[in-house]
């Protein structure tokens, strides 16, 4: 439930980013995923380059990075695609940040299964850290950002920060995930529940027991 | 209870290596060619007598879909197969878990299927969300290239066949087929009209079948174990085993393989702790992820989880995402999100869900707070029936659908809230 993106100023954009090109190790990215599909089909990578395209605006930025207008028009010429064709896209998918974004980008899971077990703590202490949906803290650091169901329904609630997933949320383990961020530390990804593993029954898996401590090959037992 | 030896996907909770010598020692890739000798039609045929129906929400047969492939593609039209990984309906989390700890089950099953049906090459369309995820499958796609599994005369089957990751960026949409091809082929993901379905034109024009993850990766064991084997679990129609998701107001959550049609009482009690605060808790079950009705706790306890059972009670299976809900939940408020949800992700395309989702989440806030009219109750039950069936899919139904169960079971809730909002007190009234 995100209110609308600030767009910055047509003019300052295209003086910063007019000259926008991949990196050579985003071109070689971009080339690999191009050669996924048939030849004159090249138009299929366009969400994987737009995607490539914002993680280098990321970098240059130390932000999570966004994707300027003439970095769109980049990848419509580098694909031979229409830039209508590519707008398109970079405005029908919600990964695309349309505006700058901050250094983390907090993404918020507020769908009924995360609703259930809690998301309004989690958004409250966002919150109370000064984290405001849909804008960005004024030291730049955090974004915030309420989504649609992330699937981690069965370690819910979850937050996506960046390309980490953190689930089995509470109030505290929000607060404690946030400071460690602000402060350069790198908080454990996915569950917060100490003793879980993954998605198996907290306390102990009620199946597949053999399998905790080994490779187990069930075959002989067939 | 299912035995563990009959459990398919055993490093479901990832406690050992995704990576394929450890999928390998569990039994995956095993003699891979010599299923694929069984023939392109008995591999069919043999899916078919599985009873193996589609794990993606529909549950239309597998095998028979895969028939519907033509058996002499060309190389200038060849048929593809795209493996829908676009996991978004809220509730379900199980391809996910699939793919981060057990790949080379989908990998492995891509190839046997893909065969089957006389496909060129798999797209595996993975939610762009899942950014491990596609890291992970990634790296299983990697290796089983660099160990002759995948391209050329794959596995040494003689058969030449890829296996491609193509990650999306943010559209509960495409997990809709049609959609997703517009997605793969770099546009925007709204649904095409039918017909012509996709095993006549497709992803580029050419003969398309769109699957299920669950579907896919479930394939090698069946063909391993045999079609008998996994008709022996379940009911007559309802066969073979399943990844349950329970989420919400249980003691425990998880993910969980199942003999399909275990009672819901049975699933709850055996893996999950029971319902938060005992059974006498119990409010309201969404039993196959959002876009299936709500069923109330008294309709619910002992419904068989397949497909005919959650149908016999207004309901369906799904995805088998069980949202449970105990009697501390708002549920206008747990639908009404939902209903955002829908308003969220509707991709515009036709008027009535575009207009209509947006409407019926306005309306639904009204219910929430009470402010609104009795009267309204009926509008807004009028309105999901013109939204239902007037799309090109089926998000326009699965929009409306949750709000109708909510009107079918709570309206009494519903009414209480609006005369509560306007001060009227009906239990004095009627004293």
């Amino acid at each position: 439930m995100a209110g609308a993106v600030h767009i910055p100023d047509e003019a300052e954009t295209r003086a910063k980013w007019g000259s926008f090109a991949f990196s050579p190790a985003y071109k070689a990215k971009a080339d690999v995923f191009i050669g996924r599909y048939p030849a004159g089909r090249q138009q299929s990578a366009v969400m994987a380059l737009l995607d490539l395209a914002q993680r280098q605006v990321g970098e240059e930025t130390q932000t999570q990075g966004w994707l300027p207008v003439p970095v769109i028009e980049y990848v419509a010429s580098y694909l031979g695609m229409p830039y209508m064709r590519t707008y398109e896209v970079a405005t029908f998918y919600t990964m695309y940040n349309l505006a700058p974004v901050g250094r983390f980008h907090v993404q918020i899971c507020g769908t009924t299964p995360c609703m259930l077990r809690g998301s309004d703590d989690i958004i409250a202490a966002c919150k109370n850290r000064g984290l405001v949906k849909g804008g960005t803290t004024p030291d730049g650091l955090f974004t915030l950002n309420e989504v649609e169901c992330m699937g981690n329904c069965a370690s819910a609630p979850m937050v996506q920060i960046n390309d980490d997933n953190y689930e089995d949320l509470d109030y505290d383990s929000m607060t404690a995930i946030l400071s460690d961020l602000a402060e350069g530390k790198q908080p454990k990804v996915g569950t917060q529940l100490p003793g879980r593993h993954t998605v198996e029954p907290y306390g102990g898996a009620t199946t597949l027991q053999a399998m905790v401590d080994k490779n187990h090959d069930y075959r002989g037992e067939y | 209870m299912l035995a563990d030896k009959d459990r398919i996907f055993t490093n479901l909770y990832g406690y050992q290596d995704f990576a394929l010598k450890a999928a390998q020692k569990r039994g995956d890739w095993d003699k891979t060619s010599a299923l694929m000798k069984l023939g392109q039609d008995a591999i069919i045929e043999e899916v078919k007598a599985s009873g193996l129906r589609g794990r993606g929400g529909a549950g239309f047969p597998t095998g028979m879909k895969w028939s519907f492939m033509p058996k002499a593609p060309t190389p200038e039209r060849p048929n593809f197969l795209v493996i829908n990984a676009d996991e978004s309906e809220p509730g379900s989390c199980k391809d996910r878990e699939i793919i981060r700890h057990d790949p080379h089950k989908l990998i492995e099953g891509a190839l046997i299927a893909g065969f089957a049906m006389r496909a060129r090459a798999a797209y595996i369309y993975i939610r762009g969300e899942y950014i491990f995820e596609a890291k992970v499958l990634e790296q299983a796609v990697a290796e089983a290239y660099s160990a002759g599994l995948l391209g050329k005369n794959a596995a040494k089957s003689g058969y030449d066949f890829d296996v491609f990751v193509h990650r999306g960026a943010g559209a509960y949409i495409c997990g809709e087929e049609t959609a997703m091809i517009e997605s793969l082929e770099g546009k925007k993901g709204q649904p095409r009209l039918k017909p012509p379905f996709p095993a006549g034109a497709g992803l580029y024009g050419c003969p398309t079948t769109v699957n299920n993850v669950e579907s896919i990766a479930v394939v090698p064991t069946i063909l391993r174990r045999g079609a008998a084997w996994f008709k022996s679990f379940g009911r007559e129609n309802n066969h073979g085993t399943k990844l349950f998701q329970i989420s919400g107001h249980v003691e425990k959550p998880c993910v969980v393989e199942e003999e399909m049609g275990i009672p819901f009482r049975e699933l709850i009690e055996k893996h999950c702790g029971g319902i938060r605060g005992g059974w006498d808790n119990l409010l309201a079950v969404i039993p196959g992820g959002s876009s299936v009705p709500l069923v109330p706790a008294a309709m619910m306890m002992d419904v068989p989880m397949d497909f005919d059972g959650c149908k016999a009670v207004g309901s369906g299976l799904g995805t088998a995402a069980v949202i449970v809900m105990d009697k501390s939940t708002d549920v206008v408020r747990a639908i009404s999100r939902l209903s955002y949800f829908y308003k969220h992700e509707s991709c515009g395309q036709c008027t009535p869900c575009r207009e209509g989702t947006g409407w019926m989440w306005r309306v639904m806030e009204k219910m929430r707070t009470g402010n609104a009219e009795i009267g309204d109750i009926d509008t807004l039950y009028d309105v999901t029936k013109q939204v239902e069936g007037h799309t090109i899919c089926a998000l326009g139904d699965a929009a409306a659908w949750p709000i109708q169960g909510l009107i079918k079971h709570f309206r009494p809730e519903m009414e209480r809230r609006i005369h509560e909002a306007k001060g009227d007190n009906m239990l004095e009234a009627a004293e």
